[in-house]
């Protein structure tokens, strides 16, 4: 486990000029997550920003093995590659990791994944969440949060977001997390422990979108921050059944500690036509997520 | 190595690791990170641990030396290092400004 940021790896395999938005916080997400994977990884990537990253055919814009997918076949992919590489004998050294959208997980993708995780095949599933379909101009996804603009849901969404984590809970594997691109050491330490561990591996990452929730570039860092201040988003791990409490969120158990969520909601253009009571609504929201949350611990 | 473009190789769809792959996206900038060595920590005191601004960096365009130096051709100009700086050593200045 690392601490400090020069502890972390120095070699890059994200190169740079990727086709990636200034300010994006997947890329800084994922730039962090393949030091942690390593060179002897295959990706496996259906249509999303990443593979807008990625780059246009003969180019790619990193030094790992990548495998471009459809969009619902992440995890049926990865299972593949996997039994590939148990047949070569391979599979102890090299690791598979489908990486796809917060659409191609709870949305499109979530047929292939619970059958990956029924099967408790071998492999890393990492959801970077950017809470809509970004790639694609921002439409409205399992993800989007209550009252987020998206252009299908033009006075803000009904429904308030889908807890991935929770249903793969119940698949009973072996490695869940949550983590935030804000926290680039957290995702490090994730994603090398989820290394560790032999079966399916999930890990939830928060990844904040400046085009697509509507904030000046440089705020990526701090509205994810934000996301874990305010409680909206806890980052934890849940080994073998087990939930511990992150130490970035610990704090944020105790109520009188956690932001009000109008600090991370009125800085972002996607809730700006938000009422208060809205917010209320929100808030409440939140408030019953720690309840759950404090009785799992 | 399987060159991709050449008609007699197998296979049809490889890709290979280039930097730049969407050009120099320097040119996207309108700010641009300058680092001021009087101010940041890796300079003004050689024991301090530091690289904040190297980590926090989407692309990777900051180097991990001493002190920090950003590659131009490929920086965005988005702002995050300025804003993770915790000694503020670093100022997002327009591009049309002298350096």
């Amino acid at each position: 486990m690392i601490t400090r940021p020069d502890d972390l790896p120095e070699e890059e395999l994200l190169l740079s000029g990727t086709r990636s938005c200034a300010g994006c916080s997947m890329s800084l997400m994922y730039r962090t997550a393949i030091k942690a994977l390593g060179k002897n990884t295959i990706i496996t990537v259906p249509a999303s920003c990443l593979t807008v990253l990625h780059g246009l055919y003969h180019k790619q814009s990193v030094l790992v093995n990548v495998i471009h997918t459809t969009f619902e076949t992440t995890a049926a992919s990865a299972s593949g590659i996997v039994a590939a590489l148990e047949a070569l004998g391979l599979d102890e050294k090299i690791t598979v990791v489908g990486f796809a959208g917060d659409g191609g997980t709870s949305d499109i993708g979530i047929q292939g994944l619970s059958g990956a995780a029924e099967r408790n095949t071998n492999f890393i599933y990492a959801c970077y969440d950017n809470e809509m379909y970004s790639n694609t101009g921002t439409q409205r996804s399992g993800q989007t949060p209550y009252m987020a603009y998206t252009t299908t849901t033009p006075h803000g969404k009904l429904e308030h977001k889908k807890n991935i984590p929770m249903i793969m809970l119940a698949h009973n594997i072996p490695y869940i997390a949550t983590t935030c691109a804000s926290y680039p050491l957290d995702v490090f330490n994730k994603f090398t422990r989820a290394k560790q561990f032999k079966g399916t591996r999930y890990i939830h990452v928060l990844a904040p979108c400046p085009p697509g929730w509507g904030y000046p570039t440089h705020e990526s860092i701090e509205i994810g921050k934000l996301a874990v201040r305010t409680g909206i988003f806890p980052l934890y791990e849940i080994i073998d059944g087990k939930m511990f409490l992150s130490k970035e969120s610990e704090p944020y158990l105790d109520p009188r500690k956690r932001l009000p969520v109008a600090d991370y909601l009125k800085k972002q253009g996607r809730f700006k036509h938000i009422t208060q009571q809205h917010i209320d609504t929100y808030q409440e929201y939140v408030n019953g997520q720690w309840d759950f949350i404090s009785k799992m611990l | 190595m399987v060159n991709s473009r050449d008609p007699k190789s197998t296979i049809a769809a490889v890709q290979h690791p280039t930097v730049g792959e969407a050009g120099k996206t320097g040119t996207w900038r309108t700010f641009r990170p300058v680092i001021d060595e009087n101010k940041c920590i890796l300079v003004t005191s050689p024991k301090a641990r530091c690289h904040t601004c190297w980590m926090f960096c989407p692309e990777g365009n900051i180097s991990k030396t001493r002190p920090p130096r950003v590659n131009y051709d490929y920086c965005k100009g988005c702002g995050i290092c300025a804003q993770s700086c915790p000694h503020d050593a670093i100022a997002m200045r327009k591009e049309e400004d002298e350096p």
